[in-house]
């Protein structure tokens, strides 16, 4: 029953957003662009997006500067 | 050397840059130099003296229009490139209407929010690759910056990097990743063999 967050081995939660992952996982950047199991995710999705036991999670996060 | 199958793929390749600030002018620059065909660029700004510091522009064009002195300036450069320039602002749910016919997008935003909705929207909508950037302010760190890849999306990244409301922007760290994310489309044009 694990995940893999950006490469990490993590506990599957059932159940868990990824708003709630992004917390456990202590990720404090405001913009990040998320795919699970190479799929999008669109930010306004984060609260609803549950995930399955196995997923590989892809968090990638953009600072500002251009 | 000349490679004629390079020029050629080069001179016939169209590729879309969003923002023509420290990352978007020097990208557009590379790539025009570099002999792409056209590049269909967006931005609505206006240069202030401040870019100067890491911008593709000159005192004279300060208060001018971003795009049409790119234009012009790009114009002054080379004869090979077709520049189409889009003035206006993206808007969230039409970020990607102006990169409909373009075999490349790059994101040169300046708002890591921007950046992400750009982002989101370009590989939703469009079935091209994306080359974006983050971590540009600083200087030193060259070695920090890495190509991240994940499906179509390719981000040239400083992870380390303060963001441009802590840290300082200059010509040498945008010139890196801008150039880095120029180098990323040739790579995405032509094919990564023969690229040595």
């Amino acid at each position: 029953m694990t995940i893999r967050v950006n490469g990490l081995k993590k506990d599957f939660v059932e159940g868990e957003t990824i708003s709630k992952l992004l917390k456990r996982m202590k990720y404090v950047f405001p913009m990040v662009i998320v795919k699970i199991d190479g799929e999008l995710v669109q930010n306004e999705d984060f609260k609803a997006t549950t995930f399955e036991d196995g997923a590989v999670i892809e968090v990638i996060h953009l600072t500002s500067g251009g | 050397m000349d490679d004629p199958a390079v020029i050629d793929k080069l001179q016939n390749a169209t590729v879309g840059i969003a923002g023509a600030g420290g990352l978007g002018s020097n990208i557009a620059m590379a790539l025009a130099r570099a002999g792409v065909g056209r590049l269909v660029i967006v931005d609505f700004d206006e240069i202030e003296e401040s870019n100067l510091n890491r911008q593709y522009y000159f005192l004279d064009q300060v208060g001018k229009s971003k795009l049409q002195m790119l234009k012009q300036n790009i114009d002054a450069a080379v004869r090979s490139c077709d520049v189409d320039i889009i003035e206006r602002k993206l808007e969230a749910g039409a970020m990607s209407a102006p990169f409909g016919d373009v075999d490349v997008v790059v994101e040169a935003l300046d708002a890591a929010s921007t950046k992400v909705k750009f982002i989101e929207e370009c590989l939703t909508d469009l079935d091209v690759p994306v080359v974006a950037a983050s971590g540009v302010a600083g200087w030193g760190g060259s070695e920090r910056v890495k190509l991240t890849r994940s499906g179509k999306l390719y981000l040239i990244n400083d992870p380390e990097s303060l963001s441009s409301d802590e840290g300082v922007l200059l010509a040498p760290k945008v010139g890196l990743l801008a150039h880095y994310q120029a180098n990323t489309v040739l790579e995405i044009i032509l094919g990564v063999e023969g690229g040595r």
